[in-house]
Protein backbone atom coordinates (compact mmCIF):
# COMPACT_ATOMS: atom_id res chain seq x y z
CA UNK A 1 0.00 0.00 0.00
CA UNK A 2 1.07 3.46 -0.86
CA UNK A 3 2.19 5.38 2.50
CA UNK A 4 2.25 8.87 3.61
CA UNK A 5 6.04 9.30 2.44
CA UNK A 6 5.79 8.66 -0.96
CA UNK A 7 2.43 10.66 -1.38
CA UNK A 8 4.04 13.65 0.42
CA UNK A 9 6.90 13.09 -2.25
CA UNK A 10 4.95 13.12 -5.34
CA UNK A 11 2.80 16.32 -4.58
CA UNK A 12 5.78 18.28 -3.26
CA UNK A 13 7.11 17.81 -7.13
CA UNK A 14 3.86 18.97 -8.14
CA UNK A 15 3.83 21.74 -6.52
CA UNK A 16 6.93 23.09 -5.03
CA UNK A 17 9.73 21.41 -7.82
CA UNK A 18 7.14 22.29 -11.30
CA UNK A 19 6.63 18.75 -11.98
CA UNK A 20 3.93 18.66 -14.96
CA UNK A 21 3.80 16.93 -17.64
CA UNK A 22 4.56 19.34 -20.47
CA UNK A 23 2.53 18.54 -23.10
CA UNK A 24 0.65 15.90 -24.70
CA UNK A 25 0.79 15.94 -28.62
CA UNK A 26 -1.66 14.91 -30.95
CA UNK A 27 -0.04 13.81 -34.59
CA UNK A 28 -2.20 13.80 -36.50
CA UNK A 29 -1.72 12.06 -40.88
CA UNK A 30 -2.44 14.58 -43.03
CA UNK A 31 -2.11 12.12 -46.25
CA UNK A 32 -5.49 11.60 -46.80
CA UNK A 33 -6.79 15.30 -47.19
CA UNK A 34 -4.12 15.20 -50.04
CA UNK A 35 -6.39 16.97 -53.12
CA UNK A 36 -5.35 18.82 -56.58
CA UNK A 37 -7.79 21.48 -55.92
CA UNK A 38 -6.86 24.04 -52.88
CA UNK A 39 -10.09 25.12 -51.70
CA UNK A 40 -10.88 21.32 -51.12
CA UNK A 41 -7.51 20.55 -49.22
CA UNK A 42 -8.26 23.35 -47.30
CA UNK A 43 -11.31 22.05 -46.41
CA UNK A 44 -10.40 18.52 -45.75
CA UNK A 45 -7.62 19.85 -43.43
CA UNK A 46 -10.05 21.25 -41.15
CA UNK A 47 -12.80 19.17 -40.57
CA UNK A 48 -9.94 16.20 -39.99
CA UNK A 49 -8.30 18.07 -37.70
CA UNK A 50 -11.12 19.27 -35.44
CA UNK A 51 -12.55 16.05 -35.67
CA UNK A 52 -9.93 14.40 -34.77
CA UNK A 53 -8.57 16.80 -32.00
CA UNK A 54 -12.30 16.90 -30.76
CA UNK A 55 -11.79 15.93 -27.26
CA UNK A 56 -7.99 16.48 -27.11
CA UNK A 57 -8.18 19.55 -24.33
CA UNK A 58 -11.07 18.15 -22.13
CA UNK A 59 -9.24 15.07 -22.36
CA UNK A 60 -6.10 16.57 -20.82
CA UNK A 61 -8.17 18.31 -18.22
CA UNK A 62 -9.91 15.70 -17.13
CA UNK A 63 -6.66 13.78 -16.64
CA UNK A 64 -5.36 16.53 -14.74
CA UNK A 65 -8.40 16.53 -12.81
CA UNK A 66 -8.07 13.00 -11.75
CA UNK A 67 -4.40 12.58 -10.58
CA UNK A 68 -3.53 16.25 -9.52
CA UNK A 69 -0.92 16.44 -12.18
CA UNK A 70 -0.66 20.24 -14.52
CA UNK A 71 -0.95 19.04 -18.10
CA UNK A 72 0.63 22.66 -19.35
CA UNK A 73 0.03 22.06 -23.22
CA UNK A 74 -1.89 20.46 -25.57
CA UNK A 75 -1.20 20.75 -28.82
CA UNK A 76 -1.13 19.23 -32.76
CA UNK A 77 1.23 18.10 -34.65
CA UNK A 78 0.44 17.15 -38.30
CA UNK A 79 2.41 15.51 -41.70
CA UNK A 80 4.52 17.77 -42.91
CA UNK A 81 2.72 20.57 -45.07
CA UNK A 82 5.03 20.42 -48.12
CA UNK A 83 4.13 16.57 -48.63
CA UNK A 84 0.44 17.44 -47.70
CA UNK A 85 -0.19 20.72 -50.06
CA UNK A 86 2.41 19.46 -53.23
CA UNK A 87 -0.31 18.64 -55.40
CA UNK A 88 -2.73 21.55 -55.00
CA UNK A 89 -0.06 24.49 -54.29
CA UNK A 90 1.63 26.40 -57.00
CA UNK A 91 2.58 29.37 -55.26
CA UNK A 92 4.12 30.07 -51.83
CA UNK A 93 0.87 32.05 -51.08
CA UNK A 94 -1.35 29.11 -51.61
CA UNK A 95 0.92 27.44 -48.64
CA UNK A 96 -0.36 30.60 -46.88
CA UNK A 97 -3.83 29.67 -47.21
CA UNK A 98 -2.89 26.18 -45.75
CA UNK A 99 -1.10 27.39 -42.58
CA UNK A 100 -4.13 29.75 -42.12
CA UNK A 101 -6.40 26.82 -41.82
CA UNK A 102 -4.12 25.10 -39.31
CA UNK A 103 -3.93 27.89 -36.99
CA UNK A 104 -8.13 28.40 -37.07
CA UNK A 105 -8.66 24.45 -36.69
CA UNK A 106 -5.94 24.90 -33.47
CA UNK A 107 -7.98 27.62 -32.26
CA UNK A 108 -11.10 25.79 -32.73
CA UNK A 109 -10.30 23.04 -30.89
CA UNK A 110 -8.30 25.04 -27.96
CA UNK A 111 -4.85 23.60 -28.06
CA UNK A 112 -1.93 26.22 -28.03
CA UNK A 113 0.33 25.47 -30.76
CA UNK A 114 -0.09 23.15 -34.13
CA UNK A 115 3.27 22.10 -35.45
CA UNK A 116 3.92 20.56 -38.77
CA UNK A 117 4.32 23.14 -41.00
CA UNK A 118 7.36 22.04 -42.23
CA UNK A 119 9.56 20.44 -45.16
CA UNK A 120 12.11 17.52 -44.98
CA UNK A 121 14.94 18.42 -47.66
CA UNK A 122 17.81 16.76 -46.17
CA UNK A 123 19.02 15.85 -49.95
CA UNK A 124 16.90 17.61 -52.13
CA UNK A 125 14.41 19.94 -52.33
CA UNK A 126 11.06 19.75 -54.79
CA UNK A 127 9.31 22.34 -56.09
CA UNK A 128 6.52 22.11 -53.19
CA UNK A 129 9.26 21.93 -50.44
CA UNK A 130 10.78 25.35 -51.74
CA UNK A 131 7.72 26.41 -51.77
CA UNK A 132 6.87 26.30 -48.49
CA UNK A 133 10.00 27.24 -47.10
CA UNK A 134 9.81 30.59 -49.14
CA UNK A 135 5.97 30.96 -47.57
CA UNK A 136 6.93 30.43 -44.06
CA UNK A 137 7.85 34.49 -43.41
CA UNK A 138 4.29 35.50 -44.39
CA UNK A 139 2.85 31.93 -42.84
CA UNK A 140 4.15 32.97 -39.66
CA UNK A 141 3.57 36.33 -39.94
CA UNK A 142 -0.15 35.64 -40.55
CA UNK A 143 -0.66 33.34 -37.35
CA UNK A 144 -0.54 33.20 -34.06
CA UNK A 145 -0.19 29.29 -33.70
CA UNK A 146 1.22 28.05 -36.30
CA UNK A 147 5.00 26.00 -35.84
CA UNK A 148 7.18 25.69 -38.74
CA UNK A 149 10.27 23.37 -38.93
CA UNK A 150 12.22 22.06 -42.12
CA UNK A 151 15.05 19.31 -42.14
CA UNK A 152 17.81 20.05 -43.65
CA UNK A 153 20.57 16.84 -43.30
CA UNK A 154 20.54 13.95 -41.92
CA UNK A 155 23.54 11.38 -40.96
CA UNK A 156 22.02 8.98 -44.16
CA UNK A 157 21.84 11.95 -46.36
CA UNK A 158 24.37 14.86 -45.30
CA UNK A 159 23.95 18.60 -45.27
CA UNK A 160 21.79 20.22 -48.49
CA UNK A 161 23.56 22.92 -48.15
CA UNK A 162 21.21 24.95 -50.81
CA UNK A 163 18.47 24.40 -48.22
CA UNK A 164 20.91 25.17 -45.13
CA UNK A 165 21.39 28.98 -47.51
CA UNK A 166 17.57 29.06 -47.58
CA UNK A 167 16.71 28.98 -44.29
CA UNK A 168 19.73 31.13 -43.19
CA UNK A 169 18.02 34.12 -45.52
CA UNK A 170 14.30 32.82 -44.48
CA UNK A 171 15.28 33.08 -40.72
CA UNK A 172 16.27 36.73 -41.28
CA UNK A 173 12.90 37.10 -43.46
CA UNK A 174 10.44 35.92 -40.52
CA UNK A 175 12.40 38.40 -38.02
CA UNK A 176 11.94 41.79 -40.71
CA UNK A 177 8.02 40.24 -41.04
CA UNK A 178 7.28 39.80 -37.23
CA UNK A 179 9.63 42.82 -35.56
CA UNK A 180 7.03 44.58 -34.55
CA UNK A 181 6.31 41.18 -32.00
CA UNK A 182 9.73 41.37 -31.36
CA UNK A 183 10.53 38.63 -33.80
CA UNK A 184 8.26 36.21 -32.27
CA UNK A 185 7.88 34.44 -35.98
CA UNK A 186 11.75 33.16 -35.38
CA UNK A 187 10.64 31.63 -32.11
CA UNK A 188 8.30 29.07 -34.16
CA UNK A 189 10.63 28.48 -36.43
CA UNK A 190 13.12 24.99 -36.34
CA UNK A 191 15.98 24.25 -38.67
CA UNK A 192 16.72 20.67 -38.12
CA UNK A 193 19.21 17.70 -39.08
CA UNK A 194 18.33 14.24 -37.95
CA UNK A 195 14.39 15.31 -37.02
CA UNK A 196 12.56 12.65 -35.59
CA UNK A 197 8.98 11.69 -36.63
CA UNK A 198 7.50 11.70 -32.90
CA UNK A 199 9.17 14.69 -31.46
CA UNK A 200 5.75 16.38 -29.41
CA UNK A 201 7.79 19.44 -28.23
CA UNK A 202 7.38 22.65 -30.05
CA UNK A 203 8.22 24.23 -32.36
CA UNK A 204 9.70 21.47 -34.11
CA UNK A 205 6.61 18.75 -33.55
CA UNK A 206 5.35 17.40 -36.66
CA UNK A 207 3.63 14.05 -37.77
CA UNK A 208 6.43 11.86 -39.64
CA UNK A 209 5.27 9.68 -42.86
CA UNK A 210 6.02 6.50 -40.92
CA UNK A 211 3.87 7.55 -38.30
CA UNK A 212 -0.24 6.00 -38.41
CA UNK A 213 -3.18 8.15 -38.73
CA UNK A 214 -3.39 9.69 -35.43
CA UNK A 215 -0.73 9.02 -32.42
CA UNK A 216 -0.60 10.16 -28.64
CA UNK A 217 3.02 11.32 -27.67
CA UNK A 218 3.36 12.77 -24.72
CA UNK A 219 6.59 15.12 -23.46
CA UNK A 220 7.49 15.53 -19.95
CA UNK A 221 9.61 17.99 -17.90
CA UNK A 222 11.03 18.27 -14.57
CA UNK A 223 14.31 20.21 -14.27
CA UNK A 224 13.04 21.51 -10.83
CA UNK A 225 12.73 17.82 -9.53
CA UNK A 226 16.38 16.75 -10.21
CA UNK A 227 17.62 19.66 -9.13
CA UNK A 228 15.59 19.46 -5.80
CA UNK A 229 17.00 15.58 -5.24
CA UNK A 230 20.57 16.68 -6.12
CA UNK A 231 20.22 19.12 -3.26
CA UNK A 232 19.73 16.02 -1.13
CA UNK A 233 23.41 14.24 -1.52
CA UNK A 234 25.59 17.58 -2.40
CA UNK A 235 29.02 16.67 -2.31
CA UNK A 236 28.57 12.98 -3.01
CA UNK A 237 30.69 11.27 -5.77
CA UNK A 238 29.67 10.80 -9.05
CA UNK A 239 28.00 7.24 -8.49
CA UNK A 240 25.47 8.80 -5.83
CA UNK A 241 24.81 12.09 -8.33
CA UNK A 242 24.32 9.40 -11.39
CA UNK A 243 21.88 7.32 -9.23
CA UNK A 244 20.12 9.71 -7.75
CA UNK A 245 19.36 11.71 -11.40
CA UNK A 246 18.47 8.52 -12.65
CA UNK A 247 15.91 7.64 -9.78
CA UNK A 248 14.80 11.19 -10.40
CA UNK A 249 14.00 10.58 -13.88
CA UNK A 250 12.66 7.35 -13.85
CA UNK A 251 9.54 8.67 -11.68
CA UNK A 252 9.17 11.64 -13.43
CA UNK A 253 9.12 9.42 -16.81
CA UNK A 254 6.31 7.32 -14.83
CA UNK A 255 4.11 10.39 -14.66
CA UNK A 256 4.65 10.94 -18.10
CA UNK A 257 3.47 7.40 -19.27
CA UNK A 258 0.53 7.24 -16.65
CA UNK A 259 -0.91 10.38 -18.36
CA UNK A 260 -0.24 9.13 -22.06
CA UNK A 261 -1.64 6.13 -21.39
CA UNK A 262 -4.67 7.25 -19.88
CA UNK A 263 -4.71 9.92 -22.66
CA UNK A 264 -4.74 6.97 -25.21
CA UNK A 265 -6.95 4.64 -23.94
CA UNK A 266 -10.13 8.09 -23.24
CA UNK A 267 -9.50 8.88 -26.96
CA UNK A 268 -9.07 5.87 -28.44
CA UNK A 269 -6.06 6.31 -30.18
CA UNK A 270 -2.59 4.73 -29.90
CA UNK A 271 -0.11 5.82 -27.91
CA UNK A 272 3.28 6.57 -29.53
CA UNK A 273 6.01 7.79 -27.28
CA UNK A 274 7.10 9.22 -24.40
CA UNK A 275 10.21 11.83 -24.70
CA UNK A 276 11.91 12.36 -22.00
CA UNK A 277 13.29 15.25 -22.58
CA UNK A 278 14.12 18.01 -19.52
CA UNK A 279 12.41 21.06 -20.65
CA UNK A 280 13.07 24.30 -18.22
CA UNK A 281 10.67 27.21 -18.26
CA UNK A 282 11.72 30.82 -17.11
CA UNK A 283 9.65 29.66 -13.53
CA UNK A 284 12.37 30.13 -11.29
CA UNK A 285 13.33 26.55 -10.10
CA UNK A 286 12.20 25.13 -13.13
CA UNK A 287 15.61 25.57 -14.63
CA UNK A 288 18.38 22.81 -16.39
CA UNK A 289 21.69 25.66 -15.69
CA UNK A 290 20.44 25.39 -12.11
CA UNK A 291 21.17 21.44 -12.08
CA UNK A 292 24.11 21.99 -13.84
CA UNK A 293 24.92 24.46 -11.09
CA UNK A 294 23.76 22.19 -8.36
CA UNK A 295 26.29 19.64 -9.81
CA UNK A 296 28.98 21.75 -9.25
CA UNK A 297 29.46 25.12 -11.68
CA UNK A 298 29.52 28.80 -10.40
CA UNK A 299 27.78 29.30 -13.25
CA UNK A 300 26.35 26.96 -16.97
CA UNK A 301 29.03 27.75 -19.59
CA UNK A 302 32.21 27.28 -17.38
CA UNK A 303 34.75 24.79 -17.80
CA UNK A 304 33.58 21.48 -16.65
CA UNK A 305 29.53 22.31 -18.40
CA UNK A 306 30.02 19.66 -21.57
CA UNK A 307 31.00 16.98 -19.12
CA UNK A 308 28.32 17.69 -16.29
CA UNK A 309 25.30 18.35 -18.74
CA UNK A 310 26.76 15.18 -21.22
CA UNK A 311 26.44 13.16 -17.05
CA UNK A 312 23.41 14.54 -17.18
CA UNK A 313 21.61 13.80 -20.48
CA UNK A 314 22.73 10.17 -20.13
CA UNK A 315 21.66 9.29 -16.81
CA UNK A 316 18.35 11.34 -17.84
CA UNK A 317 18.07 8.44 -20.68
CA UNK A 318 18.98 5.46 -18.58
CA UNK A 319 16.48 6.33 -15.94
CA UNK A 320 13.41 7.23 -18.30
CA UNK A 321 13.95 4.38 -20.50
CA UNK A 322 13.20 1.62 -17.98
CA UNK A 323 10.14 3.51 -16.84
CA UNK A 324 8.41 3.37 -20.60
CA UNK A 325 8.97 0.91 -23.32
CA UNK A 326 8.09 3.35 -25.82
CA UNK A 327 10.70 5.76 -26.20
CA UNK A 328 11.31 8.52 -28.62
CA UNK A 329 11.22 12.22 -30.09
CA UNK A 330 14.54 14.00 -28.54
CA UNK A 331 14.87 12.68 -25.26
CA UNK A 332 17.73 14.22 -23.14
CA UNK A 333 18.01 17.88 -21.51
CA UNK A 334 16.91 21.05 -23.37
CA UNK A 335 19.28 24.08 -23.21
CA UNK A 336 17.27 27.05 -24.58
CA UNK A 337 18.05 30.04 -23.48
CA UNK A 338 15.15 32.36 -23.02
CA UNK A 339 13.38 29.77 -21.37
CA UNK A 340 15.86 29.04 -18.68
CA UNK A 341 16.23 31.76 -16.01
CA UNK A 342 19.88 30.23 -14.76
CA UNK A 343 21.13 30.55 -19.01
CA UNK A 344 19.70 33.75 -18.89
CA UNK A 345 21.14 34.85 -16.19
CA UNK A 346 24.38 32.98 -17.30
CA UNK A 347 24.59 34.63 -20.21
CA UNK A 348 23.71 38.26 -18.67
CA UNK A 349 26.84 37.91 -16.67
CA UNK A 350 28.98 36.41 -19.78
CA UNK A 351 29.21 33.07 -18.25
CA UNK A 352 27.96 31.31 -21.58
CA UNK A 353 28.62 32.37 -25.08
CA UNK A 354 27.22 30.92 -28.45
CA UNK A 355 30.49 29.00 -28.83
CA UNK A 356 30.02 27.04 -25.46
CA UNK A 357 26.36 26.76 -26.41
CA UNK A 358 27.45 24.99 -29.58
CA UNK A 359 29.85 22.67 -27.89
CA UNK A 360 27.00 21.72 -25.09
CA UNK A 361 24.96 20.90 -28.07
CA UNK A 362 26.90 17.61 -28.91
CA UNK A 363 26.33 16.09 -25.87
CA UNK A 364 22.32 16.88 -24.96
CA UNK A 365 19.36 16.89 -27.51
CA UNK A 366 18.56 19.39 -29.43
CA UNK A 367 20.79 22.28 -30.33
CA UNK A 368 20.92 26.01 -30.17
CA UNK A 369 17.44 26.83 -28.86
CA UNK A 370 15.89 30.24 -28.50
CA UNK A 371 18.69 32.48 -28.76
CA UNK A 372 18.44 35.89 -29.56
CA UNK A 373 20.59 37.66 -31.61
CA UNK A 374 21.38 41.17 -33.37
CA UNK A 375 19.08 41.92 -35.77
CA UNK A 376 21.99 42.89 -38.11
CA UNK A 377 23.44 39.11 -38.56
CA UNK A 378 23.71 38.78 -41.86
CA UNK A 379 21.96 35.94 -43.63
CA UNK A 380 24.90 34.07 -44.56
CA UNK A 381 26.00 34.35 -41.10
CA UNK A 382 22.80 32.22 -39.71
CA UNK A 383 23.54 29.85 -42.28
CA UNK A 384 26.47 29.14 -41.47
CA UNK A 385 26.03 28.75 -37.78
CA UNK A 386 22.63 26.27 -39.36
CA UNK A 387 25.89 24.42 -41.03
CA UNK A 388 27.87 23.82 -38.45
CA UNK A 389 25.25 22.36 -35.68
CA UNK A 390 23.42 20.55 -38.52
CA UNK A 391 27.35 19.16 -38.87
CA UNK A 392 27.53 18.36 -35.26
CA UNK A 393 23.77 16.28 -35.84
CA UNK A 394 25.15 14.48 -39.03
CA UNK A 395 28.61 13.56 -37.63
CA UNK A 396 27.25 12.44 -34.15
CA UNK A 397 24.50 10.66 -35.43
CA UNK A 398 21.92 12.85 -33.18
CA UNK A 399 19.09 15.44 -33.79
CA UNK A 400 20.12 18.98 -33.58
CA UNK A 401 18.36 22.21 -34.05
CA UNK A 402 18.46 25.91 -34.65
CA UNK A 403 15.97 28.02 -33.00
CA UNK A 404 17.72 31.63 -33.53
CA UNK A 405 15.94 35.25 -33.30
CA UNK A 406 17.21 38.06 -35.11
CA UNK A 407 16.20 40.68 -33.10
CA UNK A 408 15.94 43.50 -35.81
CA UNK A 409 16.73 47.47 -34.15
CA UNK A 410 18.18 45.61 -31.31
CA UNK A 411 21.84 44.55 -30.45
CA UNK A 412 23.71 43.02 -28.41
CA UNK A 413 23.53 44.06 -24.40
CA UNK A 414 19.44 44.27 -25.08
CA UNK A 415 17.10 42.09 -24.62
CA UNK A 416 14.16 40.76 -25.91
CA UNK A 417 10.64 40.00 -24.63
CA UNK A 418 8.58 36.77 -26.11
CA UNK A 419 5.94 35.94 -22.79
CA UNK A 420 5.27 32.89 -21.20
CA UNK A 421 6.75 30.14 -22.25
CA UNK A 422 9.21 31.63 -24.98
CA UNK A 423 10.74 33.72 -22.35
CA UNK A 424 12.73 36.91 -22.28
CA UNK A 425 16.66 36.76 -23.94
CA UNK A 426 19.69 38.69 -23.96
CA UNK A 427 20.64 38.96 -27.23
CA UNK A 428 24.58 37.87 -27.68
CA UNK A 429 27.03 38.61 -29.73
CA UNK A 430 27.91 36.46 -32.82
CA UNK A 431 31.14 35.84 -34.32
CA UNK A 432 31.74 39.21 -36.95
CA UNK A 433 33.96 37.06 -39.17
CA UNK A 434 32.05 36.36 -42.43
CA UNK A 435 31.18 32.53 -44.19
CA UNK A 436 29.56 34.08 -47.66
CA UNK A 437 31.85 32.36 -49.34
CA UNK A 438 31.31 29.17 -47.89
CA UNK A 439 27.33 29.79 -47.66
CA UNK A 440 27.36 30.36 -51.56
CA UNK A 441 28.76 27.06 -52.54
CA UNK A 442 25.73 25.27 -54.33
CA UNK A 443 24.89 21.77 -53.75
CA UNK A 444 25.38 19.80 -50.57
CA UNK A 445 28.08 18.05 -47.91
CA UNK A 446 28.05 13.97 -48.58
CA UNK A 447 26.67 11.79 -45.37
CA UNK A 448 29.77 11.25 -42.97
CA UNK A 449 31.67 7.61 -44.24
CA UNK A 450 30.10 6.11 -41.14
CA UNK A 451 26.85 6.23 -42.62
CA UNK A 452 27.24 3.48 -44.40
CA UNK A 453 25.97 0.76 -42.26
CA UNK A 454 24.77 -1.44 -45.06
CA UNK B 1 -11.58 -1.71 -6.65
CA UNK B 2 -10.84 2.51 -7.73
CA UNK B 3 -8.56 3.58 -5.53
CA UNK B 4 -8.14 7.54 -4.65
CA UNK B 5 -5.89 9.03 -2.47
CA UNK B 6 -7.20 12.01 -0.67
CA UNK B 7 -4.89 14.23 1.54
CA UNK B 8 -5.40 16.87 3.76
CA UNK B 9 -2.96 19.33 4.89
CA UNK B 10 -3.78 22.55 6.66
CA UNK B 11 -4.21 24.22 10.43
CA UNK B 12 -5.07 21.94 13.03
CA UNK B 13 -8.66 21.77 13.90
CA UNK B 14 -11.38 19.59 15.76
CA UNK B 15 -13.16 17.51 13.89
CA UNK B 16 -11.23 17.63 10.54
CA UNK B 17 -11.51 13.54 10.53
CA UNK B 18 -15.06 13.28 11.58
CA UNK B 19 -16.38 16.05 8.78
CA UNK B 20 -13.96 14.03 6.00
CA UNK B 21 -15.44 10.84 6.98
CA UNK B 22 -19.08 11.79 7.13
CA UNK B 23 -18.87 12.88 3.61
CA UNK B 24 -17.50 9.73 2.69
CA UNK B 25 -19.94 7.60 4.63
CA UNK B 26 -22.58 9.37 3.16
CA UNK B 27 -21.31 9.12 -0.32
CA UNK B 28 -21.35 5.49 -0.09
CA UNK B 29 -17.13 5.81 -0.21
CA UNK B 30 -14.99 2.90 1.91
CA UNK B 31 -12.01 3.69 3.95
CA UNK B 32 -9.11 1.62 3.32
CA UNK B 33 -6.34 3.62 5.60
CA UNK B 34 -6.05 6.66 6.87
CA UNK B 35 -2.56 7.79 8.62
CA UNK B 36 -2.36 11.38 10.07
CA UNK B 37 -0.18 13.62 11.89
CA UNK B 38 0.97 16.90 13.24
CA UNK B 39 3.83 18.77 12.06
CA UNK B 40 4.31 21.91 13.95
CA UNK B 41 0.78 22.77 14.58
CA UNK B 42 -0.03 21.42 11.10
CA UNK B 43 -2.63 19.00 10.29
CA UNK B 44 -1.26 16.53 7.93
CA UNK B 45 -3.64 13.32 6.87
CA UNK B 46 -3.92 10.64 4.09
CA UNK B 47 -6.18 8.66 3.76
CA UNK B 48 -7.16 5.80 0.99
CA UNK B 49 -10.50 5.16 -0.20
CA UNK B 50 -12.26 3.03 -2.36
CA UNK B 51 -14.87 4.62 -4.34
CA UNK B 52 -16.36 1.51 -6.46
CA UNK B 53 -19.81 2.07 -5.22
CA UNK B 54 -19.71 5.91 -4.72
CA UNK B 55 -23.23 7.71 -5.29
CA UNK B 56 -21.27 10.67 -6.61
CA UNK B 57 -18.38 10.62 -9.54
CA UNK B 58 -15.12 11.92 -8.95
CA UNK B 59 -15.53 15.34 -9.52
CA UNK B 60 -18.62 15.98 -7.63
CA UNK B 61 -16.37 13.95 -4.75
CA UNK B 62 -13.38 16.57 -5.44
CA UNK B 63 -15.93 19.46 -5.16
CA UNK B 64 -18.04 18.09 -2.37
CA UNK B 65 -14.04 17.58 -0.46
CA UNK B 66 -13.02 20.95 -1.18
CA UNK B 67 -16.03 22.50 0.04
CA UNK B 68 -15.64 20.87 3.21
CA UNK B 69 -11.95 21.85 3.20
CA UNK B 70 -13.01 25.41 2.63
CA UNK B 71 -15.22 25.25 5.85
CA UNK B 72 -12.64 24.09 8.23
CA UNK B 73 -10.00 26.08 6.87
CA UNK B 74 -7.70 22.69 5.32
CA UNK B 75 -6.46 22.04 1.92
CA UNK B 76 -8.25 18.63 0.45
CA UNK B 77 -6.82 16.59 -2.53
CA UNK B 78 -8.26 13.65 -4.25
CA UNK B 79 -5.99 11.86 -6.78
CA UNK B 80 -6.49 8.74 -8.75
CA UNK B 81 -3.89 6.05 -6.68
CA UNK B 82 -1.95 5.32 -10.11
CA UNK B 83 0.10 8.34 -10.12
CA UNK B 84 1.78 7.32 -6.82
CA UNK B 85 1.88 3.39 -7.80
CA UNK B 86 3.24 4.14 -11.18
CA UNK B 87 5.94 6.80 -9.44
CA UNK B 88 6.98 4.59 -6.49
CA UNK B 89 6.67 0.99 -7.47
CA UNK B 90 7.75 -1.12 -10.19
Amino acid sequence: MITRFEVNETNQMIEHENLDVRTITLGISLLDCVDVDLERLNEKIYKKITETAEELVATGQAIERDFGIPIVNKRISVTPIALVGGAACTCPEDFVTLAKTLDRAAKAVGVNFIGGYSALVSKGMTKADEFLMRSIPQALKETDFVCSSVNVGSTKTGLNMDAVRLMGEMVVKTAEYTKDTDCLGCAKLVIFCNAPDDNPFMAGAFHGVTETDAIINVGVSGPGVVKTALQAVRGADFEVLCETIKKTAFKITRVGQLVAQEASRRMGIPFGIIDLSLAPTPAVGDSVAEILEEIGLERAGAPGTTAALALLNDQVKKGGVMASSYVGGLSGAFIPVSEDQGMIDAVTEGALTLEKLEAMTCVCSVGLDMIAVPGDTPAATIAGIIADEAAIGMVNQKTTAVRLIPVIGKGVGETVEFGGLLGHAPIMPVNRFGCERFIERTGRIPAPIHSFKN
Amino acid sequence: MEKIIITVVGKDTVGIIARVCTYLADNGINILDISQTIVQGFFNMMMIVDAKEAKVSFDEMTGGLNAVGEQMGVRIRCQREEIFTKMHRI
